[in-house]
This record gives C-alpha cells, structure tokens and sequence, in this order.
C-alpha cells in the first residue's frame, strides 16, 4: 500500500519530466516538455486534440522512448526502461479506448493487475502448491477490498466484455489500482461517459486520492471536470507546455484561452 | 438397412474417437502458439518429427531404455524451443504476422533436412512396452488398438492439464492477456517475452508425446511430420484459439475419417479416408470460418 512517503510536497516530485521530445517521422508529437508532480496530488493534462497528451503519458509508462530528456520516477530514470519493468515501479495506467481483457472475468482483470505483485515462480504456480497458493489467497483479499471500493461485488464473475461501458471504464480503473500504485496514470477515463457516469468516475478518482495518497496524473477534454478535481494542471497545445498551475491560473492564461478555451471543440 | 452392422459401426466410432483425441494433442500445438502469439506455426508437424525421431534413435539405435529416450526428447525439444524464440522469434514480434509464418515454414523446410542429416533417413521402429493385442469388448467384437488407447488417454490428461492452466491457473490467465493484447499485458507488468518463450516450450513438450504417440503408430522418419498437415482440418473445425474446440474438432476428424475409412472406401475403391477431413474444413472455412469454438474477430473501422 501507499505510505506516508507519498505524501508531502517538500518530499521531491513523484514524477518529473525533464525537456522531454518525441517525434513520429516529421511529426513533432512532444516538444521539449518540462514538468513535475507533486507526491499525492492529483495533476490534469489538458490540451487540443493532437497536442501529445497521450503522447507524453506513453512516455512515462514507456511505450514510447523520449527522443530527448529524461522522465525521473522518485527520482529514479525511468526514460529507458519496459513498459513492465515501469509497471513493476509502481505506476499503473488506464488506456484511451478501454483495453480490458474481454474474454477475462472481472476478477481475473483485477488479478492481472496484480500480476506485479507475484512473488512465485513458474513451477510452484503451476502446481498451484504451497507459497504459490498463500500468495493468491492474499492477492486475492486485495482485489475484493477493491471491488468494495469501486462497488463492483455483482459482477466479479462476468466476463469484462459483457458490461455497459460505463462498467468497463471502472472495472480498468480496479485493474490499474489492483497493482497498489503510487503513480495512477489515467488516460481520458471519463471519455464518452454520461453524466452520472463521470459524477461516479470523479468521486472514486478523488476517493483513490484521498484514501491512498496515490499521485494522480490524468488527461482529461471534460474542462468541468477537470477543473474540479485537479490540483494543478498542465496545458499542451502543438506538443508544447503553454501553461502550468493551478485551475484558476491556467484559466486566466492568456495563451490558455486562446489555443484552446476560446475555440470551439 | 435391416442388417446395419450396428458392431461395425460402433467399432469405426469408437477407434475413431481414439484416433481423434490423439490429433487434439498434435493440434494443441497449434493453438498453444496461436493463443499467445496470434502466430501459426507451421513446423509443428516437424517438432513432432524431431521428437519421434529422437526417441527413435535413442531407443532403437542407440539402446536406450525408453523413459530416458522421451525424456531427451522433451528436454532436446525444450532447449531448442527457447533457443528458437529468443533467435529466430523474439526479433520477429511486431513484425507481420506473415513474416513470423514464413519463418516457420522455413524452419519446417530446415527441420526436414535435420531429421535424415543427423540420424539418418531409415525408418525406424518405435516400441511401447505394451501389448498390442487388440482388446475385444462385447459380444460384437469391437476390436481396440492398445496404442490408441494409450495415446487417447494421455492426450486427454494432456487437453485437461492444458485447459486448467488457461482456466484457472494465474500464469495461464496472464498468458490469454499477453494474447489479447501485448500492449495492455506489458503495462500490467506482465514480461511477454517470457510468456512467449513459455508457450513455445509447451508446444515443444507437446510436440515430443505427440512424436512418441504417433511414431508408435507409424514408425520413426520424415514421414511423421505429415501429422502436421493432417492436423489442419482438426484446427480449423475447432477455432484456432480453442483448446475446447480442438478436442472436438479432434474427435469430429477421427470419427469422419474412419466411418469414410469403412464405408465409402469399400464402394469406391480406397482413399477417402484421407480427404474426408479436408472437405469438412473447406465446408466450415465456408460457412463459419472462426471455427465451432473460435473467437470472432471484430475490426473496428
């Protein structure tokens, strides 16, 4: 679990991004991006479509190498690492389009979330015999801690691929958190939900937050939402930060509300 | 039909059923590497050569007590598995899938040379200590072949170990997920590098009962790496990525096979027996083609 150390800003920055680029081809995606997250705080990335949000967040959870600049995860460099060596640091993540896996019951999703947390080897899981069977009884006590939390008791045994999309989201959320993060990384979770949808998304958002002192960085179009449950926020727009701080500086920005409040989106 | 051999006719079933479930085992081949690698491997019928080879030259050639010609055979096909992911595989992930088939056809190409180069091209027997006389049940003289017998049962602990560890096992479920999806596997933390070598180990352990079974059947040579090819029809009846449809598929093949083998073949002179399967597969290609038990793939555009 999340401890003390997560929080407290004076602790050095849980995540920081140091003049971080990436081009695809010509395409300049991110341009010499510098920024930090606090421990415990919850950080939004807003921007227009294509100013390399999901670009940067791939970054860090290192699907994409930086062309440039370093990514420090507690002051670790994290730039040139697996995607699931970065996931085994304590950074979880929820993807664009819900990438659950469809086929798996809700439980078995939450469980892959723990497969970071698996300590037995190949043989004695096979045999599922002695450490092995010690180790999935505990693993899975932490999973139905978070289907309670994310009120999900009815459903562990449905496959991931029958439920409302609503549902999915949450069970990805479950996923991400099954892996006891300290670094959250959520990837527009709020995308094409309804209202009382995202009311729900924004209350366990700020419940993770608020329980477990996870750091949370999320990239985020719903400017309400946004606005409401982010300490601070960053703004891309053409693969470059253009402002930083909290809601209300970042909306009175001038560079701001021209690239990206002001226009119709 | 008031004479209809009802004794003949179980009979045809039966071995047909037996004969079925033992190629479940060679196709589970198939679908170990499809589930996890979305890749189809055409040089399993060679792995299954190799392996019967081995264990021929071992046993036959060489004087070997049995139980440890399999067990060089497993262990020659684990290593070589491994090898062959991190050598020829591992750099081919992310490519097209065509690029990781043509690799296997020419590894199949490769292992057909192997065979003969280094034990040479004889065929050679290969003996399970168990009598072969038929055993007869009823009054109707149903006649089993022991072999098959054997080879259908450990085929069976063999489809339901493998069908445990997909189920219910966390290492066979990690395994699905690298199969659905390497990028949502790798950001759970799952290293799929090692779940691939790990499925082409499985094959490769399969490959080696299935070499033993089989080569007792047929006899030690090249010949053996036909199965590979007659496992097809069996694959694609069940769904790819099926373990549940390969051993129906399996025993739907076996059972064809052998009531053509008995009926058909009397009337027109022989040879149906080794058709039959594949028109059932161009029947199904047309009409279902993920297979009874395969897992419709929805492009979104």
């Amino acid at each position: 679990m999340p401890d003390g150390m997560n929080r407290g800003p004076d602790d050095g920055p849980a995540l920081s991004v140091e003049g971080v680029s990436k081009n695809f081809g010509g395409v300049r995606a991110v341009s010499g991006v510098s920024t930090a997250v606090r421990r415990g705080e919850v950080f939004a990335i807003i921007g227009p479509n294509g100013a390399g949000k999901t670009t940067l967040l791939n970054m860090v959870s290192g699907f994409y190498k930086p062309d440039q600049g370093a990514i420090r995860f507690r002051d670790r460099d994290i730039g040139r690492m697996k995607p699931n060596q970065i996931a085994k640091l304590g950074i979880a993540r929820t993807f664009q389009n819900i990438a659950l896996f469809r086929g798996l019951t809700v439980l078995d999703n939450l469980m892959l979330g723990r497969h970071v947390r698996l300590k037995s080897g190949v043989f004695s899981s096979l045999l599922y015999w002695g450490p092995a069977q010690k180790e999935e009884i505990c693993h899975r006590r932490r999973c139905e801690e978070i289907i309670d939390f994310l009120k999900l008791s009815d459903l562990r045994k449905t496959p991931a691929g029958a439920l409302a999309y609503g549902l999915q989201k949450r069970v990805e959320l479950g996923r991400a958190l099954a892996s006891d993060p300290t670094l959250l990384l959520l990837d527009e979770p709020m995308a094409g939900m309804n209202q009382e949808e995202k009311e729900d998304m924004v209350r366990y958002v700020l419940d993770v937050s608020a329980e477990w002192g996870t750091t949370i960085v999320l990239i985020e179009h719903d400017m309400g939402v946004v606005m409401d449950i982010s300490d601070r926020v960053a703004v891309l727009d053409m693969g470059e930060k253009i402002a930083e701080g909290t809601p209300d500086e970042v909306r009175a920005a001038p560079k701001v509300i021209q690239a990206y409040l002001g226009t119709a989106h | 039909m008031v004479d209809f051999n009802w004794g003949f006719f179980l009979e045809l079933v039966v071995s047909g059923v037996l004969i079925g479930l033992m190629y479940s085992l060679i196709a589970l081949g198939f679908v170990l590497i499809y589930k996890s690698t979305d890749a189809i491997n055409f040089a399993q019928g060679e792995f299954v050569m190799i392996a019967g080879i081995i264990v021929g030259a071992c046993a036959a050639s060489y004087g070997l007590p049995l139980w440890l010609a399999i067990s060089l055979s497993v262990g020659f096909m684990v290593v070589f598995n491994v090898g062959l992911e991190r050598t020829v595989l591992r750099p081919m992930i992310g490519r097209p899938i065509v690029a990781i088939i043509m690799a296997t056809i020419g590894l199949a190409a490769l292992l057909r040379g192997a065979g003969p180069f280094f034990f040479g091209a004889g065929t050679r027997p290969l003996n399970l200590p168990i009598d072969d006389a038929p055993i007869i049940i009823g009054d109707h003289f149903i006649y089993l072949n022991p072999i098959h017998l054997l080879g259908a049962s450990a085929a069976v602990l063999f489809l339901l170990g493998f069908g445990w560890f997909f189920l219910k096992s966390r290492k066979g479920v990690a395994m699905r997920a690298v199969a659905d999806s390497h990028q949502v596997s790798m950001a759970m933390g799952i290293n799929v590098q090692r779940y691939f070598a790990l499925a082409w180990v499985m094959a490769g352990v399969v490959a080696a009962l299935g070499g033993v079974i089989w080569g007792s059947l047929l006899g030690v040579d090249t010949q053996l790496a036909i199965i590979g090819l007659k496992v097809f029809p069996v694959v694609i009846l069940g769904g790819l990525d099926s373990i549940v449809g390969v051993i129906v598929g399996g025993i739907i093949v076996g059972v064809v096979e052998n009531l053509a083998a008995g009926y058909l073949d009397p009337m027109v002179g022989g040879g149906t027996k080794d058709f039959t399967p594949y028109v059932l597969m161009i029947l199904m290609l047309m009409f279902k083609p993920y297979g009874l038990f395969g897992k419709p793939i929805i492009e979104r555009i």
